[in-house]
């Protein structure tokens, strides 16, 4: 399967390294004829106001909007939840997003970084190491959402149809489990 | 669930979320939107930029906490202070007041001679200059979660970024051509702890993120820092010294993705107006280089 990480900016190696050692191919992409050729998409962490305005500048918004819509893959860390979320409350002033995944996400919702923290948290009935940075939470979802985990009270990673969506960042803790579930139980 | 606040993976993961971007040094609430507009993925707050800390002379310490509240309270990006190197109070209070990261700055005048901050006792992350390898080890054996190449800040002139970046990226290259057992000199020759140095040996790479800093003025500078393999750069006295600040600020943002597309490049940099004056580093007598402080 070939695997798409949007490079606009963050943690876009990390999740490059994270589906290689998942045994796929992925590529950094940043241009629509590179969207084009892939069969799933992963949005890095980094910051969400930084990768929106790029993605705009370089006419990946409606392209990734469009492939949405048809049923790709798509699986977000952290901004890539906030980009994929229909609703979002504190962004930026008209901070934009891709949508998808029917649900309002807090941006920071945990905090500032000296509040962000790590901890086990149960993801699909595993235990796995949740890494928060800065991190979103999910404040509601819609009736097609199904919450994976939740921390602190609120849904931190949620999944409706092919889309996937966590507020921690499993690309910096070495265990693949959750790219696993990604590629394994959606992308399949 | 048991949680964790201040580890070196939160830490660490910060400057990892950072990378790709630009963190531009802004003075007050307006430049810190402009710069949010312009998709900085975050800010420095402090309240001169070096260019004019290097023109007006004097001591310089960290900003008003006032003034750097007004600055989180504008933008939702992460926002960055500088402290006095050595100086753990300023660093002490800055933390009080939920800043994303701190840059022990040589950019401010040094507090302590010897010794830098222990880092490893705040939660908040630290990111601390270097012009080689094993200063940039020294500091993250202190605890720095992110690293960046010095340069000569305040100068507009990208010659001594180029200078640390090479230098640097050189010495990596040098250890991990090395027998194992040659290691040992190599880590008394840079004065860094041998563990470290095994570990860039080995993985042929800092262990945390490394951005460049000092003299980045044009999109060119910034796409030429990412060449030279930064993960990021940051932007000091370059864009709100020029004649456009929001058009530089948005162009050194799609340079430094599209660092190796120059017909971006080209597009970026047109009818930008005029980049700061700016002073050749080679003008600048030695004792007044910031570069050299820091130990």
């Amino acid at each position: 399967m070939k695997i798409g990480v949007l490079a606009l900016q963050g943690d876009f190696r990390e999740h490059i390294v994270a589906a290689t050692l998942a045994g796929h191919s992925a590529s950094a992409i940043r241009r629509e004829s590179e969207l084009n050729e892939v069969d799933a998409l992963i949005l890095p962490g980094g910051e969400s106001t930084t990768i929106a305005l790029l993605a705009k500048s370089y006419n990946l918004f409606q392209p990734i909007r469009k492939r949405i819509k048809e049923g790709l893959p798509v699986y977000g860390s952290c901004a890539g939840m906030i980009l994929l979320a229909d609703r979002i409350v504190d962004g930026a002033q008209g901070q934009e997003t891709f949508g998808g995944i029917d649900m309002t996400v807090r941006r920071n919702a945990f905090g500032r970084q000296v509040e962000s923290f790590e901890g086990e948290i149960t993801f699909n009935s595993k235990l796995v190491n949740g890494v928060f940075i800065r991190a979103p939470w999910v404040e509601s979802v819609g009736k097609d959402v199904q919450v994976l985990s939740e921390a602190a009270g609120h849904p931190v990673a949620v999944r409706q149809g092919s889309l996937l969506a966590t507020s921690f960042h499993p690309e910096l803790t070495g265990d693949l489990s959750i790219h696993q579930y990604f590629f394994d139980e959606i992308c399949r | 669930m048991s949680e964790a606040t201040g580890t070196a993976r939160v830490k660490r993961g910060m400057a990892e979320m950072l990378k790709g971007g630009v963190i531009m040094d802004v003075v007050n609430a307006e430049q810190a939107k402009i710069a949010e507009d312009a998709g900085a993925c975050a800010v420095m707050a402090l309240e001169r930029v070096p260019a004019d800390i290097r023109a007006q002379g004097g001591v310089a310490r960290m900003s008003d906490p006032d003034m750097i509240e007004k600055i989180q309270a504008a933008v939702s990006i992460p926002v960055m202070a500088k402290v006095r190197i050595g100086h753990f109070v300023e660093a002490q209070i800055i933390q009080s007041l939920g800043v994303d990261y701190i840059d022990e700055s040589e950019v401010l005048t040094p507090t302590d001679y010897e010794n830098h901050v222990d880092k490893w006792k705040f939660t908040v992350p630290f990111v601390c200059g270097a012009t080689n390898l094993g200063e940039a080890l020294r500091r993250i054996n202190e605890g720095a979660a992110m690293i960046r190449s010095k340069g000569e800040a305040g100068t507009g002139d990208v010659s001594n970024a180029m200078t640390h970046m090479r230098k640097i990226g050189g010495e990596i290259r040098r250890l991990t051509a090395m027998r194992e057992d040659e290691l040992y000199v190599a880590a008394k020759e840079m004065q860094a702890p041998y563990a470290l140095v095994k570990e860039v040996a080995e993985t042929g790479k800092l262990p945390v993120v490394l951005f460049t800093a000092g003299g980045i003025a044009t999109p060119a500078d910034a796409a030429l820092m990412m060449q030279m393999g930064a993960d990021g750069v940051f932007i000091g006295s370059g864009i709100f010294k020029s004649g456009n600040p929001a058009q530089r600020a948005a162009a050194c943002v799609k340079a430094t993705t599209f660092f190796d597309d120059p017909k971006v490049l080209a597009e970026v940099s047109r009818g930008l107006g005029d980049a700061m004056v700016g002073i050749n580093v080679s003008d600048i007598p030695a004792p007044h280089r910031l570069a050299e402080r820091g130990w």
